[in-house]
């Protein structure tokens, strides 16, 4: 096994694409490691991305925020505008394992598990979030959801990293959330989860929604129907059901050691609802 | 050796106050040795292949490869362990358990081990083992595997305890009957009665710290392990039998242990690195991992109960009748037996018989999980009770107390209880502020209580006295819940002098004769004992030494304080001589002072704890918070009442764990599903409230201080408590443990949908 700590994302990129045996990218390593220590890969070679410039700042720019790759998630929870900003997709960060593992894990990282439990992706896909990807012929700008593929794959060719996560700025009026089912309250994988983005207009009608669900089909799901029927609503109760029924339908969950079809099911329809309530207030609805 | 272990009422000087333990520095700074910490020069990495199936066949393992692997000293099958046990059953399931022999029995079976010169080279050489397995079909259920049709384990198994031997084998080994009067008759008088069938899943004693060894057989046949154990005396005595060593010759030395939980009790892979090191001739170390640690340790029974309890309207219960399966795994096992002793131990019951089954299933071997077996029956019993107080219109706290056993009430297992503490605990429970504590919506409250026998068993103790008058206290029980602490106020106080001036050890078994090990609650009951027995055999050599010193008759010579005093007008000249003085004399007096003991600690006393829990479960997610929690338990007396509390609040967070998301999940194929902390969820310290504790002293008369044990009941309440709490909280009674999320939501929903 090789392990590599280059300088410039080019290095990186170009090592990856001519590495022969399995190769892995290594940025906090929380799930890399783990899953070298359980056996379950054993990569060639290994590129570690932290020591990239750029790739450990949050940098806030005209457009909005460029989160490098190699971020850990507490720090996300430590910038007060990208707090203010997207709280949504900053609690969800923030819900990653532990307080020791989130010193470590970052956003890119969970992304590119691509795990369909991820937290930070359902928030991210909700957020509209992009993915800024370097590879051998050059770099290009993706939406988030498109990253990951299925249980463990992605869209990613050879050798290429996802170098940044961009995050809109953000219009007035407007506000994010994101839940999880856990059967803890911390150290533990979502059963199920819902991200929502909501933008008001001056009275507190919604004028656009994203609605995004976690654990709840082979990838994150974006439940563009879900965040149709938000619009132009102020979040009533009737809307709120709408809302609850259309996302346990769009659920194509399995049964499993961590829930039920059933089960997941029904939670998804009441975590969006929640969400949608927790967003819609921050976004300044009444 | 004329040694009275009963009461005397006395003034306590150390006993009962809460000095800081010895271990404690060692183990917040990390330098306390665990099982793991123990290294040899020259040593080798052990690792164990095991089977990826519920049950097969083992027709050929071919294990050339791997001995021609660069690195690797020895690689071992059941072959290399032949069977020596002669016809002792239970030695046999030990050595299957062990290295599988002729068939792999679960899912995580050892069928061969490696010894290399690193973890690396091990690996790579267990996937060159090439197994032939012929796979069998298999059953993981409890339920189905005791239907005739079920998948045979075991065809030599005949059912035992059945009044005519039964012509075909089956996966039931054995059923036991308890009980007295006649149930037909008593529930003809009752005025109510509750049927119902509980299930509980599978739980594991999730200790922190994975089993782990260190072996090193000699050419000369003698032997060492150290090994992170509750019971050295025990492992000592196993390893020796399996594999053909003289216990003399086997020295075992127990580490620190980070939990054990009876999971400890029992010898696992120990054998395997014993095997490996003579085979390898160099040191073997031994660890598992935390899927091994699930896989092929030994978790606690999966259960299936039916209860039936009948009452008059007065509140009399009339008759109590349970039927109670029990998994054993793949080897016969006690633990329906267990289950029927204790289920209704709490009341005074003129009608009663409990019947349990032992039933194999294709799962790791069951092995003891704090007051194995109690807390499921306890679970099916008090939910029905609480029931049954609910259809007469009864305070559920009211209908215990009427229906409490009391000192003489015959036990439903059979012996006359003497002075016991459950009604004691459930007055107090009655009386303590929890009970008033306001309840919001979807919040409800529950209790139940608890029983467990409590053991006693061999123990030898050695007290030696240091020329600085310092105190060695040598024990042969394992420290698992701070008993060091408490064996050195016992020592300070039969010889009356300060804590700071007795340092207890846990000796190994070279040092010290047999013990016991650390379980049945035993540590601080029974070692206690020998350590009032060895002090006050060793103040009978200070004495002597004292009339030495002063050439007066020993009978003249009484002990006060920790002072030899002469008695009497005519010596009023002479002052008292501290055990210091005479300590520092002792070399020309007749040479070091010491004490021994070595005894049966007979009669320890039962214990009883009731439980309050307060929960609050969010009807839409099904999700389920303790939000307050109690613990009411007799000790007899508290010797260090910090570690008692400790003891009180450890049952109660892992009966919690065990009521609300802890279980074993195994798939369609007969796999272990969730072996790992993320998916087998034991409460994490957010999860939990604090848990308050109140301790009864209610002296046991077999003890000289009164003590009882008290480290295992506090896990037979929590179940029940919890679930008449969900109860309470939201109007659905839940029989199947655990109360995952899923469950209750699909019992809310069946209750909605009516």
């Amino acid at each position: 096994m090789r392990y590599i700590r280059p300088l410039s994302i080019e290095d990186a990129v170009g090592e990856l694409a001519k590495a022969v045996g399995p190769a892995a990218i290594l940025a906090g390593g929380s799930d890399l490691l783990v899953r070298m220590k359980g056996g379950f890969i054993e990569p060639e070679l290994i590129v570690d991305i932290k020591a990239i410039g750029g790739l450990g700042d949050i940098t806030q720019t005209a457009d909005g925020f460029r989160i490098g790759a190699a971020v850990p998630c507490a720090v996300l929870g430590e910038n007060k505008a990208l707090r203010q900003a997207w709280p949504g997709v900053v609690e969800a960060a923030n819900l990653i394992g532990s307080k020791q593992v989130q010193g470590r894990c970052t956003i890119t990282g969970n992304l590119c598990n691509a795990s369909p439990a991820a937290d930070s992706v359902p928030a991210l896909v909700a957020a509209g979030a992009k993915a800024v990807v370097a590879g051998p012929s050059g770099k290009r700008t993706v939406a988030v959801e498109s990253v990951p593929t299925g249980p463990g794959r992605t869209s990613l060719a050879k050798g290429e990293i996802v170098e940044a996560i961009l995050l809109d700025k953000r219009p007035p009026n407007a506000g994010d959330a994101y839940l999880r089912f856990i059967p803890r309250t911390e150290m533990d994988i979502a059963v199920v989860s819902a991200g929502v983005n909501l933008t008001l207009d001056d009275h507190g009608a919604i004028t656009a929604a994203r609605v995004a669900l976690g654990a709840a089909a082979p990838t994150v799901l974006l439940v563009e129907e879900a965040g149709q029927v938000l619009i132009g609503s102020k979040l009533d109760e009737a809307t709120l059901e709408r809302l609850a029924k259309i996302c346990a339908g769009a659920c194509r969950p399995i049964d499993d050691k961590r829930g039920t079809i059933e089960f997941r099911r029904k939670v998804a329809g009441v975590l969006a609802r929640r969400a949608a309530a927790t967003a819609y207030k921050r976004a300044g609805g009444k | 050796m004329n040694f009275d272990p009963r009461y005397s009422g006395r003034n306590f000087s150390s006993v009962g106050t809460r000095p800081i333990r010895p271990d404690g520095v060692d183990k917040v700074t990390g330098r306390a040795r665990y099982g793991a910490d123990f290294n040899m020069a020259g040593q080798l990495v052990g690792r164990i292949l095991r089977s990826p199936h519920a049950h097969a066949v083992i027709k050929k393992i071919d294990t050339s490869k791997a001995e021609k692997l660069a690195g690797v000293k020895a690689v071992i099958t059941a072959k290399d362990l032949p069977d020596l046990t002669d016809g002792d059953a239970a030695m046999y399931d030990i050595l299957d358990n062990s290295m599988a022999r002729t068939k792999a029995l679960y899912d995580g079976h050892a069928v061969a081990a490696v010894a290399a010169i690193d973890a690396r080279t091990a690996r790579q050489a267990l996937k060159l083992i090439e197994v032939d397995y012929e796979v069998l079909p298999h059953v993981t259920d409890v339920d189905e595997a005791a239907q005739h049709h079920a998948p045979l384990i075991n065809d030599q198994i005949f059912t035992e305890g059945l009044e005519e031997k039964p012509a075909k084998p089956s996966n039931v080994t054995k059923r036991t009957q308890f009980g007295h009067g006649d149930v037909h008759k008593g529930f003809a008088q009752a005025d109510f009665i509750v049927e119902r069938s509980f299930k509980t899943e599978q739980t594991h004693q999730g200790y922190i710290e994975p089993h782990a060894c260190v072996a090193s057989v000699n050419a000369d046949g003698t032997a060492e392990l150290w090994v992170c154990t509750q019971g050295h005396f025990v492992y000592r005595q196993h390893c020796a039998q399996l594999l053909g060593l003289e216990a003399s010759k086997l020295r075992v030395t127990s580490s620190e242990i980070g939990g054990g939980f009876g999971g400890k009790t029992h010898v696992w892979a120990e054998p395997v690195a014993l095997a490996l090191s003579r085979k390898a001739g160099r040191p073997v170390k031994l660890v598992m991992t935390r899927d091994e640690v699930f896989r092929a340790s030994g978790p606690t029974s999966a259960t299936s109960i039916d209860v039936r309890i009948g009452a008059k309207k007065d509140g009399t219960i009339t008759a109590a009748e349970a039927t109670l399966r029990y998994s054993c795994g793949p080897y016969a096992g006690s633990w329906a037996e267990i289950g029927a002793m204790t289920a209704f131990a709490c009341y005074k019951l003129e009608n009663v018989k409990t019947v349990g089954y032992e039933v194999l299933v294709n799962r790791p071997k069951t092995a003891a999980y704090r007051a194995p077996s109690a807390p499921m029956a306890a679970f099916a019993v008090e939910s029905a009770v609480d029931e049954l107080a609910k259809e007469i219109g009864m305070d559920p706290v009211d209908f215990r107390i009427k229906n409490a056993a009391q000192e003489g009430t015959r036990a439903s297992y059979g012996p006359v209880y003497g002075p016991i503490g459950i009604g004691p605990t459930l007055e107090a429970v009655k009386n303590h502020p929890h009970m008033k504590a306001p309840l919001k919506a979807y919040q409800g409250r529950g209790m139940a209580c608890g029983f467990w026998f409590n053991f006693g068993g061999q123990t030898c103790t050695d007290l030696n006295i240091g020329m600085d008058g310092s105190v060695s206290l040598a024990v042969g029980t394992v420290d698992v819940g701070g008993s060091r602490a408490s064996l050195s106020l016992v020592a300070a106080e039969e010889l009356g002098i300060d804590y700071a001036q007795v340092k207890a050890i846990v000796a190994d078994t070279s040092s010290l004769g047999y013990n016991d090990m650390t379980d049945g609650s035993r540590g601080t009951f029974s070692s206690s004992m020998a350590t009032i027995s060895a002090a006050r055999n060793a103040i009978k050599v200070l004495k002597d030494r004292a009339a030495q010193m002063w050439d007066i008759p020993v009978e003249d010579v009484t002990w006060e304080k920790g002072h030899a005093v002469a008695k009497g007008e005519k010596y009023g000249n002479l002052s008292p001589l501290s055990l210091k003085d005479i300590a520092a004399k002792s070399g020309t007096t007749g040479g070091p002072i010491a004490g021994h003991s070595e005894l049966v600690a007979d009669g320890a006393g039962v214990s009883f704890a009731t439980h309050i829990c307060d929960v609050e479960v969010d009807p839409e997610t099904g999700s389920t918070r303790v939000i307050r929690y109690t613990v009411v338990q007799d000790a007899g007396k508290a010797v260090h009442p910090t570690y008692v509390e400790g003891q009180y609040q450890g049952g109660a967070a892992q009966g919690i764990g065990w009521a609300l998301n802890e279980e074993y999940i195994y798939g369609k194929d007969g796999r272990l599903q969730n072996a790992g902390f993320l998916d087998y969820r034991i409460p994490v310290c957010s999860d939990l409230p604090m848990i308050d504790t109140q301790i009864l002293e209610i002296p046991n008369p077999n003890h000289p201080y009164g003590v009882r044990g008290v480290g295992e009941t506090s896990i037979v309440p929590p179940l029940a408590a919890i679930a008449n709490a969900v109860s309470n909280a939201v109007g659905v009674r839940m029989s199947h443990i655990p109360m995952s999320p899923p469950r209750i939501l699909a019992a809310l929903d069946a209750e909605r949908e009516g």
